[in-house]
């Protein structure tokens, strides 16, 4: 099997737990795996992504046009990883933007519900995640990461089971948060 | 043997574990610190692990247990190479008895440098021989040849990755603690013709180094990560890389037919083995990263053997001469070289909105927030500079703070302040500095400072961590990492002692007296410090929320205008404030500056201690 998949988001989000999570479950099934993450200043509310390459590889970066599946958790970083998708490729997108400061005070524009309309205009296999809603019947507004790996898993493109994300988030997150992550996996919309 | 899946770094931590590595010192920065950060958590009792003050000491920490025999490594980025460059210098000229590696991150990019130095080129300068790794995995293996060369030739050497190695990850097979290799020191052995450097020993020494080189250049040209990829068919050309681009390169090079140069040592260089490259060639790409180390070496050998190849990279225009290299740049560069006409791709795709812009920022409750905003408010309407320093506290620059008019390099803004004092006395100069920059090459600027007569406000912003790599400890903190709780240098202390006479300690969260406190010591004359004082929002729990009275906010905009706090956004009108309850902290700065007084709260609660869950 060979998948190449990208993750992105805004510093802070917890895209590194759910790159983790791919990682670890790849690897219980002995299929090689190579990531890169950001790692640093931009965790600071920047754009942050990382690379998965499950499979034969030489470099865990992934080429423009070549990700099978993109897992985005704000609609604008969705649309700036967009030219790494391969033609075919699924996006997982969270709906709830991130607004940056600079937006807030006025020094630049953004508007997230273009940002939805244009992946909705470019990608066939899109799901978008509700996270509003998911944090308010979940309870807690931290497990999107987890949320958008179940959503991730569901649409096909992920090539792992939920059995296989399962147990390695039964080995990787502490026993008094599991439940809630479990339940998060499997929230649908 | 086990397999994990690994950070670069702590392949490069548990590679050097495994050599039997004895002590390691070293100060943070991305994309070096969880190098050391590892060891020190899987350390199997036996090593002595530091965070130095700064890297200078942490160099001459681990030349002296090198001296007596044992491995050590020192971990910093590329420009803490510049902090530790003295004792480097000198080092390479006495030499050492254990293996010692320097570990060096160098950041192309540069995602979270000053600068984009490349520390093959300090290898060079230094005569330090130089490894280059070019993924997790080959660092892993690497690191510990790395040591045995070191002790076999008695040199320091430099062991430099890029981000893309230190922060790249893979499954790897390495070594159980029981197959690690045990060293124990021999101790130190006087002997002043070897461990004094003076003139006489550095005339006898330079020769031996220069000849010592020229062996290790043909010994590398054997190491077998110096390697020749072959071509499939007879070719003429080919392409010589390094580090992380060997990757790109071999997953660009999988459906075309060249002949490919991995230099894993560019200094010493191997001079041989690129004479073999070069052979039945016409043409060679060299695909680098920072400067063309490899380009110019083989420029010198096509020169010296008078062999007719053009070599192109970066000074032929055919690889950008800055930046990070991405697998497009890499592929299209080799593209032009072969003649490959590819037809550009249809765009089917309308271009996208306009990209939100996400420059980083000061966290939502950071305290920083609080002191540059205190200091603003203070001194409004005066002539001021405001001279910032390498941490957390640079992100102070943004809008709507606008509170970092100058930053250099680590400890710098103290000195640049009182540059400034000196030639514009009108104007009231402040250097920003955070507590571990302070420790880390703050106190002798502060010195100068007061004993040449300057005019400034030393403000120190004491979060009571190393924040931006990620929380280390450093002298003031009270711990070490290597988890003993230990006396705490005192900064009012060290303040005092050089003689300033105020200095003053103060919780930034308090606005009103932080503005009080900072008009009083602004005015007066000589060199003052406030120290603003506040843990790090990532080492605290929460205290609570705040929220928004839609029904008292008048929509005025203050608190989002003046602060661009990342908890402060807009309500779903677009003109009242509303507080993002996953980012607050509770801090209670907008609520201090709130005219109408509608924010409130900051009480308690169960969601707030839960907050950081999945992190």
């Amino acid at each position: 099997m060979n998948k190449n998949i990208i993750l992105c988001g805004v510093g802070g989000q917890g895209t590194i737990l759910a790159s983790r999570l791919i990682a670890s479950a790849a690897m219980k099934k002995n299929l090689p795996i190579k990531t890169a993450e950001t790692i640093g200043m931009a965790q600071r509310g920047g754009s942050v992504f990382s690379h998965l390459r499950i499979g034969e590889a030489n470099t865990p970066l992934i080429a423009k046009g070549q990700a099978d599946l993109i897992i985005a958790f704000e609609p604008g970083e969705a649309v700036r990883q967009l030219p790494f998708l391969r033609e075919g490729g699924a996006v997982v997108v969270s709906k709830r933007p991130v607004m940056p400061v600079s937006a807030m005070i006025g020094k630049s524009v953004y508007d997230a519900e273009a940002m939805l309309d244009y992946l909705k205009a470019n990608v066939k296999n899109l799901t978008i995640v509700d996270a509003d809603k998911a944090a308010k019947e979940l309870g807690l507004a931290k497990t999107l990461n987890v949320v958008l790996l179940g959503a991730a898993l569901r649409s096909g493109a992920l090539g792992l089971s939920a059995e296989d994300i399962e147990s390695a988030m039964r080995e990787r997150i502490p026993a008094k948060l599991l439940d809630l992550n479990l339940r998060s996996l499997s929230w649908v919309n | 043997m086990h397999k994990e899946f690994m950070m670069g770094n702590e392949a490069i931590a548990l590679g050097a574990m495994a050599a039997g590595v004895n002590l390691v010192a070293g100060y943070p920065g991305t994309p070096s610190t969880e190098v050391l950060e590892t060891i020190a958590k899987r350390n199997p009792g036996n090593v002595y692990v530091e965070w130095s003050i700064n890297e200078k000491a942490g160099m001459e920490v681990a030349a002296g247990a090198a001296y007596a025999g044992a491995r050590t490594l020192v971990t910093m980025k590329q420009v803490g190479l510049n902090v530790a460059s003295d004792p480097l210098m000198s080092l390479e000229y006495i030499g050492v008895k254990g293996g010692m590696v320097v570990l060096v991150a160098d950041d192309p990019g540069p995602i979270s440098s000053q600068t984009e130095q490349d520390t093959r080129t300090f290898g060079m300068f230094s005569k330090v021989p130089v490894f280059d790794p070019c993924s997790v995995s080959d660092a892993y293996e690497m690191i510990q040849e790395a040591f045995e060369v070191s002790e076999k030739y008695g040199t320091p050497v430099i062991f430099r990755a890029t981000t893309r190695v230190d922060h790249g990850y893979e499954a790897l097979e390495i070594k159980d603690p029981e197959e690690y290799v045990k060293n124990v020191p021999e101790g130190f052995v006087k002997d002043p013709s070897r461990w004094v450097i003076f003139p006489k020993l550095s005339v006898k020494n330079h020769a031996l180094i220069e000849k010592r080189n020229v062996e290790l250049a043909d010994v590398f040209s054997e190491y077998s990560r110096n390697v020749i990829l072959k071509e499939k068919q007879p070719c003429r050309k080919g392409i010589a890389t390094h580090g992380a681009n060997f990757g790109y390169i071999q997953d660009a090079c999988k459906e075309r037919n060249l002949r490919i140069l991995r230099v894993a040592t560019p200094f010493p260089f191997p001079e041989k083995l690129a004479r073999e490259f070069l052979e039945g060639l016409d043409e060679v790409l060299c695909v680098e990263e920072l400067d063309p180390v490899i380009e110019r070496a083989l420029i010198y050998v096509c020169g010296k053997y008078g062999l007719n190849v053009k070599i192109r990279g970066k000074k032929t225009g055919d690889i950008p001469p800055s930046g990070e290299n991405t697998l497009e740049i890499v592929d299209a560069a080799i593209a032009r070289m072969v003649g490959e006409q590819k037809a550009p791709k249809e765009d089917a795709q309308a271009a996208p909105p306009a990209l939100p812009v996400r420059p980083p920022v000061l966290c939502a409750g950071c305290p920083h927030r609080a002191s540059f905003y205190a200091v603003k408010v203070a001194m409004k309407g005066q002539k001021t500079i405001y001279c910032g320093d390498i941490g957390c506290y640079t992100l102070g620059n943004a809008q709507p703070l606008d509170m970092c008019d100058t930053c250099l390099c680590m400890g710098a803004g103290i000195g640049i302040a009182q540059g400034v004092s000196h030639t514009e006395p009108d104007t009231k100069c402040f250097a920003f500095v955070g507590d571990s920059t302070f420790f880390a090459s703050g106190i002798t600027e502060t010195i100068n400072a007061f004993y040449n007569q300057a005019d400034l406000t030393l403000v120190i912003l004491d979060n009571s961590t190393t924040a931006m790599t990620g929380h280390q400890p450093h002298p003031g903190t009270g711990r070490t990492v290597m988890g003993q709780a230990v006396e705490k240098v005192n900064m009012e202390k060290v303040l005092r002692a050089i003689g300033l006479e105020i200095v003053e300690t103060i919780d930034p969260l308090d606005h009103k007296l932080s503005v009080e406190t900072v008009k009083r010591v602004a005015a007066a004359p000589g060199v003052k410090a406030i120290i603003f004082r506040s843990p790090c929002i990532a080492l605290t729990k929460p205290v609570g929320r705040l929220a928004v009275d839609p029904d008292k906010c008048i929509a005025c905009g203050k608190c989002i205008r003046e602060l661009g706090c990342p908890a402060l956004i807009l309500g779903e009108d677009g003109k009242k404030a509303k507080i993002d309850t996953s980012l607050c902290t509770g801090c209670t700065l907008c609520e201090q500056l709130c005219p109408v007084s509608a924010i409130s709260g900051g009480s308690k609660n169960d969601t707030a201690k839960e907050g950081k869950a999945n992190e």
